[in-house]
């Protein structure tokens, strides 16, 4: 990797972008586009350059341009991760290759279809699951939840469905019905969380032969994971889990109780009283 | 709405061995397939071979046909592939059931996952298939005598 010296001057990179247009074409093929890229300059600020200057036909998904929203992924010089979070000098030379992300099917062009991957992720029933329906739909209270167990896994809440680790992992590139680092780290995050009581009811699609034990540990997805999410941790723990659910060995654990609703809660000891108010 | 026409991207086998970045864990996971097959393989061509003991007992006289060195080296070869397979299997064993990968942390760039935890573990047991792999050597090879 080669950092440049902080200037203003721009230098012309090569951006060797993957083409597919389904209507016209039978197999995706590379365009080269000769571009100047100054200092600081983002793929995605590069993509916009071509699309503004050089080739208005050329298509791909963005929009957040700050590493939000996750639909940035592309296979940039062989490394799957997000167009809009790598800056250009940062990773190339005077060549760059950008193209789709992998192991999705290509829509057009840099437009992965990211469909297989929500499906995947909605079938591990990714949110809060608990037999007290009405409690967790009436607001009347707040759960409690230390800092400690919130730490257990918020780690995994930070990813942003982005797909690059799917991208990554060489076990999804052989078995396309393998639920996936992000999935399955996705069910580890609601696992670990415990307001939940869903974790059973999850072990049926996580622990299947498709599930979690098809994870090797090769380890790309975290090494690739623009988020820090560490997905092989999230799955190497679901494991272990499921394991211990197997052999009957895990605690039976209620889920997180209801505090008080609003203004019922007894006040610490200690606190000063709030300042008379001034407006 | 009319079907869209998708080209498939999946990588297949290529995706062990050329898709995204390459780290050594990813090497593991490469050379672990790889000798996994190849001791399958041998288990199966084990059964066939020695089946044909009741019919070819003089394939297996001094000096003859299995006496050749390259079933000496063929036989090293399926060591080395075991002594790999076991070790990193002990490595992943550990991992797999969530030893070794460290606790969750607060994400802070750049980051650190649980593959720089387990890192030695990698190493150690990397040392250790190669002590056997020199000591398996010089018996099967005769190197030592
Ligand atoms: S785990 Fe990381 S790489 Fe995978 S989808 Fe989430 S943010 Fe993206
Ligand atoms: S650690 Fe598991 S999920 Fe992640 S890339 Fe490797 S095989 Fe895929
Ligand atoms: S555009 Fe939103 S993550 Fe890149």
């Amino acid at each position: 990797m080669t950092m440049s010296k902080t200037n203003t001057t721009t230098r012309e990179i090569n951006f060797h972008v993957t083409r597919y247009n389904p209507e016209t074409d039978r197999t995706p093929y590379v365009k080269t586009y000769r571009i100047p890229v100054r200092e600081g300059m983002t793929v995605l600020d590069g993509l916009h350059y071509i699309k503004d200057n050089v080739d208005p036909t050329l298509a791909w998904r963005y929009s957040c341009r700050m590493g939000v929203c996750g639909s940035c992924g592309m296979l940039l010089n062989g490394r799957p991760t997000l167009a809009c979070n790598t800056q250009v000098l940062h990773i190339a030379d005077t060549d760059l290759t950008v193209g789709p992300l992998p192991n999705f099917e290509i829509i057009r062009d840099l437009v992965p279809d990211l469909m297989t991957m929500f499906e995947k992720h909605s079938s591990i029933q990714p949110h809060i699951l608990r037999t007290d329906e009405a409690g967790l739909n009436s607001p009347d209270g707040e759960f409690y939840q230390s800092p400690a167990e919130l730490e257990a896994y918020l780690q995994f809440a930070y990813c942003i469905k982005c797909g690059c680790c799917m991208a990554a992992c060489p076990t999804l590139a052989t078995d396309a019905r393998y639920l996936g680092p992000m999935p399955l780290a996705a069910a580890e995050r609601y696992d670990k969380d415990t307001r939940d009581d869903g974790r059973r009811a999850r072990n049926e699609f996580t622990g299947t032969s498709h599930g979690a034990f098809r994870c090797h540990y090769a380890g790309e997805c975290s090494r690739a994971c623009p988020k820090g999410v560490d997905p092989a941790k999230a799955i190497q723990y679901l494991k272990r889990q499921l394991v211990l659910d197997y052999l009957h060995l895990a605690r039976r654990k209620k889920p997180c109780q209801k505090m008080h609703g609003p203004g019922q809660g007894k006040p610490l000891p200690n606190i000063p009283a709030a300042p008379a108010k001034t407006v | 709405m009319a079907e869209i026409k998708r080209y498939d991207n999946r990588l297949g086998v290529w995706g062990w061995l050329g898709g995204g970045r390459w780290g050594i864990e990813r090497y593991a996971y490469i050379l672990h397939r790889l000798t996994g097959l190849a001791i399958l393989l041998y288990f199966l061509m084990h059964v066939v071979v020695t089946s044909l003991r009741a019919t070819g007992q003089y394939l297996w006289v001094e000096g003859g046909f299995f006496h050749q060195p390259i079933f000496k080296f063929g036989e090293f070869l399926v060591f080395a592939a075991f002594a790999y397979h076991a070790l990193n299997g002990i490595r992943l064993v550990l991992v797999e059931l969530g030893f070794a990968v460290g606790k969750p942390i607060e994400p802070i760039y750049p980051y650190k996952t649980s593959l720089n935890v387990q890192r030695p573990l990698l190493i150690i047991m990397m040392i250790l298939a190669a002590i056997l792999l020199a000591a398996g050597g010089s018996e099967f090879l005769g190197l030592g005598k």
